[in-house]
């Protein structure tokens, strides 16, 4: 049996997987603080008698990408965007630290600051909790102050301080639930690095036009090996022909 | 069938429902005290195909794995509570509030919902009511001679009725505030009801315990802000018809699988 389509055939599935990945990145070309995923191939060599001709390309993906997104200005106090290489620091449901630049935060009643998916933001020590307050304001250092109810606006108190941490992009690694962790599952230090923007927001950062280039060549791509697919079963028909007996 | 499909149709019902949000918004564009929408997307789980740090052999491990996000989902549409315009209507029953607060408002049912909409009216027995007669809470009945009405910066209603030189004071206007405003449930006709979310009402006088005070003869509009929403849609559509794109690109590979062997 021939097995020119074996090879193309796993190459068929792979190049299906990874224009899902693609797929899922340009659904989330408007996501707030959404990190596209990158893929790349590698070759599985397969040693056999005779002449070593087949290599299966096996999809991976690289992990996410840290390009930045656009900063859209959005006039909500409590929107920050991280400017430079930088996270904020969240804890996950597990208890474990992650880090996200999604910065759409909120309050909830128990004064919790979370994100929009309900991860309580850290601080230094630990989930920040801001008490009800007429006028909040986050500093670039990540630095909350607020005026309490009734209070003078000389009176700003400090509530807390939101962790930023700047690891080193081959550090992090995208979860299953979109938040970046470190590989080695330990926590980054907190970092002066990176500062916030507040009032601001960081749009995915998904850049649709090399998405679309991506598709393309993905499909080209998967039609040559559909291609060579079609030409080894004429391959097979034309043997069959010729040592047709009859 | 292919998953890039699928991944593909949840990018456009985001985009659709971001779409929708935008439209209501620009409808609303001119709708006393309301707060504009937001559509809020994140993405959904990932599907380990293969696991990074897996062993692929007795000494090596896979340098990276293969993790297949499943789409984009809209996972809140959150009200921006910033302060709409503040205009001059010169009407005695308008109100504006400057700062946070809502008014209480009686509904039919008995419950109170709360609203930042003060254009108000009165009706046949002198009460305050909103635009819909719901009855602005605590009720305050302006006597049916009065001859002018004055609402003081901290809620305090008084009328001037014939025959006297000084104004009697008819009531006040008590504002309710709320630790997360932006978990307030919106019910239309401008009111919002509580939740457990927005946690429960602290009621006070205007201007004390950081509540805004009363502008009478002003009205807040809305806080649609129209150059961005119009950029939105703009963003909206462009990411629409990519992922139409997507799932025509699939549909073709598929398609050609299917003409070709």
């Amino acid at each position: 049996m021939d097995r020119v389509v074996f090879v193309v055939g796993n190459a068929g599935k792979q190049l299906l997987r990874t224009q899902a990945l693609n797929s899922h990145n340009l659904a989330n070309a408007n996501t707030t603080g959404f990190q596209a995923d990158l893929a790349n191939f590698s070759p599985r060599i397969i040693n056999g008698a005779g002449h070593e001709s087949r290599a299966f390309a096996v999809a991976g993906n690289n992990g996410a990408s840290f390009e930045k997104g656009e900063i859209q200005p959005t006039g909500r106090t409590l929107d920050v965007a991280v400017n430079g290489d930088g996270w904020l620091a969240v804890q996950a449901p597990d208890g474990s630290e992650a880090y996200t630049r999604a910065g759409n935060l909120h309050i909830n009643i128990n004064g919790q600051l979370l994100t929009r998916s309900n991860h309580p933001v850290l601080g230094d020590s630990g989930p920040i909790v801001v008490p009800e307050n007429q006028k909040l304001e986050i500093g670039s250092d990540g630095t909350i102050s607020v005026q309490a109810l009734g209070q003078q606006p000389n009176t700003l108190a400090e509530v807390g301080r939101i962790k930023l941490v700047s690891p080193l992009a081959e550090e992090l690694k995208k979860g299953p639930d979109g938040l970046l962790r470190m590989r080695n599952g330990t926590q980054a230090e907190a970092s002066t690095e990176a500062t916030l923007t507040s009032g601001a927001l960081e749009s995915s950062n998904v850049n649709g036009v090399e998405a679309m280039v991506n598709m393309i060549s993905l499909a080209r791509q998967f039609e040559i090996s559909v291609k060579i697919m079609s030409t080894a079963k004429e391959m097979d028909e034309r043997t069959t022909q010729i040592m047709n007996m009859s | 069938m292919n998953k890039a499909l699928w991944v593909a149709k949840t990018g456009l019902e985001a985009q659709q429902m971001r779409m929708s949000v935008i439209s209501n918004n620009l409808a609303n564009v001119n709708t006393n005290g309301f707060k504009r929408d937001r559509a809020v997307f994140e993405d959904l789980l990932y599907q380990n195909v293969r696991q990074p740090g897996a062993l692929s052999s007795q000494s090596s491990r896979l340098p990276t794995g293969l993790q297949l996000g499943t789409g984009v989902r809209t996972v809140a549409t959150e009200k921006i509570q910033t302060l709409g315009n503040i205009v001059q209507t010169n009407n005695s029953l308008d109100v504006a509030i400057q700062g946070r607060g809502f008014l209480q408002v009686l509904l039919p049912d008995g419950n109170i919902a709360y609203s930042r909409d003060g254009a108000m009216k009165m009706d046949e027995t002198g009460q305050l009511v909103t635009s819909s007669g719901n009855v602005i809470q605590p009720a305050i009945t302006l006597p049916s001679n009065a001859t002018t009405l004055t609402i003081g910066s901290d809620g305090v209603v008084s009328a001037l009725v014939p025959g006297s030189s000084t104004p009697t004071q008819v009531g006040s206007i008590q504002l309710a505030d709320f630790i997360n405003p932006t978990g307030l449930q919106a019910v239309g006709e401008n009111l919002f009801l509580e939740t457990a979310s927005s946690g429960s009402p602290s009621t006070g006088t205007p201007g004390l315990n950081g509540l805004g005070t009363v502008i009478q003869g002003a009205l807040e509009t809305s806080n649609v802000n129209v150059v961005e929403e119009l950029v939105n849609m703009i963003e909206t559509q462009r990411a629409y018809e990519m992922n139409s794109k997507a799932i025509q690109t699939t549909d073709r590979m598929l398609q050609f699988v299917t003409q070709n062997l």
